[in-house]
C-alpha cells in the first residue's frame, strides 16, 4: 500500500502586514525564504537572492521568515530575535544583510554592535532581546515552515510553492522567471 | 503550477517507488523488539506504551540527509511532546557509533542499533535494503495500543521533513486513540 503523500504549499500565506517583505506587491512572482541565520548555506544563499533581485527588479517580492535550528547552530535563535528586534524599529533588512554578511560572528556583543550600526534604540534593543519579546513571532514561523514542508535551511518557496530543486543562481532564476510568466498570464 | 516549476523529476522519487509498498501499513500491529540504544537499556516499542511512538528509520549515522532530518526533529520535539508522543531513530549502526553521532549533533532522544543481527527490525518493519545494507528513509506512527497509524517510506536521499508525523499524531488525536 502507498503511504500518505502530501504536498509541500506554503501553509501560512504571504501578509504584507506581517511578513518582513522587500519588493512591490503586485509582483508577478513571490519567493519566500526560511532561514537560519547561523547556517552556511543560507549564507551561501544570501548574495545569489541579492543578484536574483537585482535582475528581476518590479518583477520579484522577496519575504524572508525565520528557520532558526537551535539544536545544530547556538546561536541562531538569539540571531533571529536580533532582526525581529530590528523589525519592531523599522529596520529589519539592514540587521538582516548585517547578519549574513558576519555570519561567524552572532554573539550578544556582536548582534548589539549591529544595532549600534544601523542607529537602532539601543537600550530597547536590549530590553527586548533580554527580555525574548519576538521569541514568539520566531517560532511562528518556525512552526510555519515545518507545515510547509521546510525540512532544512534555506528552503524556498515559489509563489506558494517548495522549490524542490538546487537554489544555485542560474536554477533559482530560471524558476522564478517560468513562475513569472505564468503569474503574469492571470493564473 | 509545481510540476512546471519542477526541471528535475528526479527530486521527487516518492511518486511509484516500488520499495514503497514493502513498509507495513495503517492497521498492523507494530512487530515488537528491543534494541540496544544510546540509553543505558534497550528499548523497544513496549518501553512507548500508552503514549504514541514515532519511529524514523534511517540509513546511517552521519551521512548528510540524515543528519539535517534527524536535527530537524530534534528541534521539533516540543510539538511532538504536544502529543506525548516518543521518538526513537533507528539505524543499523551500532551503540557506539550511535552514541558519538548524538552527541556530536545534540540529539536527545534514543538512537536504536539495529546492528545484530543487522537490519532485523527493519525487515520486521518492511524497509530494509539488502542491495545497501541498511534500512530505507522511513517513518512510523504507533498508536499508544501498539498499532502502526501511519507510515511513510521516503526517497532516501530526500528529507521528509516533521509535516507528516505531526500530521500523523493530529489525526491519532483526533480519533481519540491517544490518551
Amino acid at each position: 500500500m502507498r503511504a500518505t503523500r502530501w504536498e509541500a504549499r506554503l501553509v501560512l500565506p504571504v501578509s504584507e502586514e506581517r511578513d518582513h517583505v522587500q519588493g512591490p506587491g503586485d509582483a508577478p512572482v513571490t519567493l519566500v525564504e526560511y532561514g537560519d541565520y547561523e547556517c552556511p548555506y543560507c549564507g551561501e544563499a544570501y548574495p545569489i537572492v541579492k543578484q536574483i533581485q537585482e535582475r528581476m527588479e518590479e518583477q520579484l517580492r522577496f519575504v524572508f521568515r525565520n528557520f532558526p535550528i537551535s539544536t545544530a547552530h547556538p546561536h541562531a535563535e538569539y540571531a533571529a530575535e536580533a532582526a525581529e528586534a530590528a523589525a519592531a524599529q523599522d529596520r529589519f533588512w539592514e540587521m538582516h544583510d548585517h547578519l549574513y554578511e558576519h555570519q561567524q560572528r552572532l554573539r550578544v556583543d556582536d548582534l548589539r554592535s549591529y544595532a549600534q550600526a544601523i542607529e537602532l534604540d539601543l537600550d530597547l534593543f536590549d530590553k527586548e532581546l533580554a527580555e525574548h519579546v519576538h521569541a514568539d513571532r520566531v517560532h511562528e514561523d518556525f512552526l510555519s515552515g515545518v507545515r510547509s514542508g521546510v525540512n532544512g535551511t534555506p528552503t524556498f518557496f515559489i509563489n506558494g510553492m517548495r522549490h524542490d530543486d538546487p537554489y544555485d543562481l542560474e536554477t533559482l532564476l530560471v524558476a522564478l522567471e517560468a513562475a513569472a510568466e505564468l503569474g503574469k498570464g492571470g493564473g | 503550477m509545481s510540476d512546471e516549476l519542477r526541471t528535475d523529476p528526479g527530486s521527487r522519487r516518492d511518486e511509484g517507488d516500488p520499495r514503497a509498498g514493502t513498509a507495513l501499513p495503517p492497521g498492523t500491529a507494530a512487530p515488537d523488539f528491543a534494541l540496544p540504544s544510546t540509553l543505558d537499556g534497550p528499548l523497544g516499542p513496549g518501553d512507548g506504551r500508552g503514549r504514541p511512538l514515532i519511529l524514523v528509520f534511517y540509513p546511517a549515522d552521519w551521512s548528510p540527509v540524515c543528519t539535517d532530518q534527524l536535527t530537524l526533529y530534534q528541534e521539533v520535539m516540543p510539538e511532538f511532546e504536544k502529543h506525548d508522543a516518543a521518538l526513537f531513530g533507528i539505524s543499523v549502526d551500532g551503540r557506539w557509533c550511535h552514541l558519538a553521532f548524538a552527541k556530536d549533533r545534540n540529539l536527545r532522544f534514543p538512537l536504536l542499533a539495529d546492528f545484530e543481527p543487522k537490519g532485523e527490525v527493519a525487515r520486521a518493519y518492511g524497509v530494509y535494503r539488502a542491495e545497501d545494507g541498511t534500512s530505507e528513509r522511513a517513518l512510523f506512527v504507533i498508536d499508544p495500543a501498539g498499532v502502526v497509524s501511519w507510515s511513510y517510506v521516503s526517497p532516501t536521499e530526500v528529507n521528509p521533513g516533521a509535516d507528516g508525523i505531526l500530521r500523523a499524531l493530529e489525526d491519532l488525536a483526533a480519533k481519540g486513540v491517544a490518551r
